[in-house]
């Protein structure tokens, strides 16, 4: 492609729209991506430019989000989700044939430019799969009928503005109701409470309901906002130094697989989430507030987009929010591109600047050092729905359910092998066996809570209760019939671990990779008993070794399995000691091919060998 | 300025207020391995061979604040294990042909290995196919060794003033990159004297015309540790720096 001045305007406009800023680099970087296909190299230049980075810092962004592509795709980009649910409803058959109807192949460019295709990480449809992302937008209940529709929309480039909408449509998916979804709040509720009895008797409040962080890791909510409102401290414990400027950042890059609860809350009840932000703000004494929103909810930022205007419409945000003098405060949405890192709140902060994802060293935690450098308190979705129903209705009627250790409810996303995947609410303490009841699963060969960074649960533990105290989950809940290949599981799970594994740390970066080969090698069934020894032992050491949760969870998938299902793992085991990595025959395939033969002598494993 | 006392291994230790572990240790004529630690730059934490118990939790000691009282734990052979599995990581996950480098002797990735008492790989080489730059006039980069310690990547920044390197890629695509429009060294500013030229551990970046001007047998880590050569150097680094 020659870069002509209509391309080079086109660029510098996007650079403006983002006013030059290189904490917005990575918003460029998408618009770029979204109006060429690809981020054309002279555009790296520009930007570079522009922004008065390196062109180096302009490039390792590009190479780190898997939606941001330096090679030319497709008009139509189509990804379809491998998480292990979508595999299971069968996406990797729905890809052949898209593949082959097309006359593309997964990871490449049609030669005419008009269609590339390629894999995702969970798009967080795992309800309504097989999903998948057309130039970025939700692809819901594909099957061999729809695939044919979308080629034939593609073959005659049909705008995707004149798709059918029900190609996209996505619903909520409600089953069941709990504590928080049955009473959402009205809108401005929380921040009336808040204006009328202050913020002291807020935070005394969210104290008061032990709310702890819906991410999944617990910290109680009310404690990060402390540690940030007090800002970074010195050994004696006295304050550092006046801080002007705190952040409030909302982690909807709900990016576990199997995970999609965020997806609702942020669909039909975006004002209660953004209204526990506020109220957070008021709380710690931030003026700004970011929505981290992950890239495959690129669907969902129109309306976000409006619920905040009328927000600012009803000064329940902006400057004096009620009429309270100093009470400013405002939201902007930063949209994600692919990296499931950035769920790891220092990696979060790092994209929000702009910047690949890579988690930071602690100390010093966000809450002194977060945004800019500023004190920042980073929570996840549902914690702020929580937050704005706990600043409306009490901590008592919050603290009131749940258990001891675990107050208030859970939103969890249920996927798999059952009849009715969805979107189920319970009070922390309920059993897996209630759960699997109400979803209508039988015959089951395990659960995996908390998607793969959690852990498997085999039939036999079914007694066991969502809460911190025994399983924390983040929300996401696959279930697996009998019918199910545990190996299999372990393999995607490990793949997912290696393909997002950021690079930083070497335990990680290479560990991951190498357990993805031996996993690979275990479940083609070239493996001996030491290979499982040695397969085991580096699973433990990367979980060690590694700098953050990633790598700390990636031998979860294989070391949960192994303690659970160890008859699966014997099963697959060669009789041998030593089996090589690779197919020896296959090996021996440029041999044959030069010397033009294929007769059974020129085979390794022949008849009667 | 305040002086407070640590222990490593069972010996106090006297660090100052804004001391690491790694900068208390190496004051102190401790050796703590590492690979992508220099006094003279950041400190960043991503090796993980420096990894101590402090307190009984692993830590990076090279970004990890000393406080006082804290137990640390150093020289274990549980903590020598991981760092050996580390080292033989860095080993598969690169193309590191040792007989043939100009660099063997000389290189603290191979000394590292040596004080480990690595013998073998352990794991499955990987086999990267990783580009050589060899556009340069003065300097080879050769990325088949790269370990990814940003050495030069800090010293081209911090040192020099130039931003000449930097590291692009995610996870096991990791790569160096080079700041210039054609992505060569020759396009770039970096010259022969600057330090990001003479930092790198291992063979990635080379000066030219400078190959095996010392035999092998008679190179650095030949004859001498790293550990004593390492504190040797280090420790003068940082009276310089943090002093």
């Amino acid at each position: 492609m020659t870069w002509s001045e209509t391309e080079q305007e086109k660029i510098l406009s996007l650079v403006r729209k983002h006013e030059a800023k290189p904490t917005q680099l990575l918003q460029i970087l998408r618009d770029v991506q979204e109006e060429f296909h690809c981020v054309p190299k002279d555009a790296m230049e520009t930007i570079a430019a522009e922004l008065k980075v390196s062109r180096t810092t302009v490039l390792a962004v590009v190479e780190f989000y898997s939606l941001l592509s330096l090679e030319q795709q497709g008009r139509f980009h189509i990804l379809l989700s491998d998480s292990i649910t979508d595999q299971m409803l069968g996406s990797r058959k729905l890809m052949d044939h898209l593949s082959a109807k097309l006359g593309v192949e997964p990871g490449q460019t049609r030669a005419d430019g008009l269609v590339s295709l390629g894999f995702t990480s969970c798009t967080g449809l795992c309800d309504q799969g097989p999903a998948g992302l057309v130039n970025g937008h939700w692809l819901s209940r594909l099957d061999g009928e729809r695939i044919d529709s979308i080629v034939d929309y593609v073959e005659r480039e049909i705008p995707l503005d004149n798709w059918p909408a029900e190609f996209f449509k996505v619903e909520d998916n409600i089953q069941s109701t709990g504590l928080l979804l049955e009473s959402p709040i009205e809108n401005g509720a929380a921040l009336k409470q808040a204006v009328r009895n202050g913020f002291d008797d807020i935070f005394v409040e969210i104290n008061r309901s032990g709310l702890r962080g819906r991410g999944g890791a617990g910290f109680k909510a009310a404690w990060k906002w402390r540690f940030c409102f007090e800002g970074p401290e010195n050994s004696a414990g006295l304050p550092l130094a006046v801080q002007t400027d705190r952040y409030v950042i909302c982690n909807a890059d709900e990016g576990e697989p199997g995970t999609f609860k965020d997806r609702i809350l942020l669909n039909s009840h975006a004002h209660q989430v953004f209204e526990g932000m506020t109220v957070c703000a008021g709380v710690v004494g931030a003026k700004r507030g970011f929505l981290y929103l992950r890239g495959e909810y690129l669907r969902l930022r129109p309306q976000l987009e409006a619920v905040l205007a009328s927000r600012r419409a009803k000064n329940l945000l902006g400057t004096s929010i009620l009429g309270r003098q100093g009470f400013d405060f405002e939201i902007e949405i930063h949209m994600g591109a692919g990296a499931y890192i950035c769920g790891e709140e220092s990696a979060l902060i790092e994209s929000l600047e702009g910047k690949p994802g890579m988690p930071r060293v602690r100390p010093p935690y966000p809450i002194d050092n977060g945004y800019l450098g500023q004190p920042t308190v980073v929570n996840n979705v549902e914690t702020f729905a929580s937050v704005a129903a706990i600043a409306a209705y009490g901590g008592a009627w919050f603290a009131s359910r749940g258990t001891d250790k675990s107050k208030g409810s859970k939103i969890i996303s249920i996927s798999g092998d059952c009849e009715r995947p969805g979107i189920y609410e319970y009070d922390f303490g309920v059993s897996i066996a209630e759960i699997l009841l109400d979803c209508g699963a039988e015959h089951t060969l395990g659960v995996q809570v908390g998607g793969p960074s959690g852990g498997i649960i085999s039939n036999k533990e079914y007694h066991r209760k969502l809460a911190f105290e025994d399983l924390a989950t983040g929300g996401s809940f696959m279930i697996f019939d009998k019918t199910r290949d545990i190996l299999e599981i372990v393999r995607n799970f490990t793949h997912f671990f290696a393909h997002e594994s950021c690079g930083f740390c070497t335990p990680c970066r290479v560990g991951t990779t190498l357990l993805k080969n031996q996993v690979d090698k275990f479940c083609d069934g070239h493996s001996g008993a030491l290979d499982l020894v040695g397969m085991t032992s580096l699973a433990k050491f990367i979980k060690s070794a590694s700098h953050c949760g990633l790598g700390q969870s990636a031998g979860n998938p294989l070391l949960g399995a192994l303690a659970h299902y160890p008859d699966a793992f014997k099963a697959r085991l060669k009789d041998i000691d030593f089996e090589p990595g690779f197919d020896l025959d296959e090996s021996l395939e440029t041999a044959r091919r030069m010397s033009l033969r294929d007769d059974p002598m020129a085979h390794l494993e022949q008849e009667g060998i | 300025m305040s002086k407070n006392t640590l222990t490593i291994d069972g010996k106090p230790v006297l660090f100052e207020g804004g001391d690491t572990i790694m900068a208390a240790a190496t004051r102190a004529g401790i050796y703590i391995p590492h690979l992508c630690h220099n006094p003279e730059f950041s400190p960043q934490g991503k090796c993980k061979l420096c990894e101590v118990k402090v307190n009984g939790r692993n830590c990076a000691s090279c970004t990890f604040p000393a406080a006082e009282g804290q137990t640390v734990l150093n020289n274990t052979r549980e903590l020598n294990e991981t760092r050996r599995t580390l080292t033989q990581m860095l080993f598969v996950e690169g193309n590191h042909l040792c007989p043939g480098c100009e660099k063997s002797g000389n290189c603290k990735l191979q000394a590292v290995a040596y004080s480990l008492n690595m013998m073998d790989l352990r794991f499955p080489l990987l086999y990267p196919k990783r580009e050589v730059d060899a556009s340069h006039p003065d300097i080879l980069l050769v990325r088949d060794r790269c370990i990814y310690c940003e050495m030069c990547v800090r010293a081209s920044r911090e040192v020099d003033g130039k931003d000449v390197f930097g590291l692009s890629g995610r996870g096991i695509d990791n790569h160096l990159v080079i700041n210039s429009a054609s992505g060569k060294l020759v396009d770039s500013d970096l010259q022969a004297t600057d330090k990001a030229a003479q930092v790198c551990p291992v063979g990635a970046i080379i000066v030219k015309r400078h190959g095996f001007e010392v035999p092998i047998g008679q190179r650095i880590y030949d004859h001498k540790q790293i550990s004593e050569v390492s504190l040797e150097i280090e420790m003068a680094l940082e009276k310089e720096h943090h002093g």
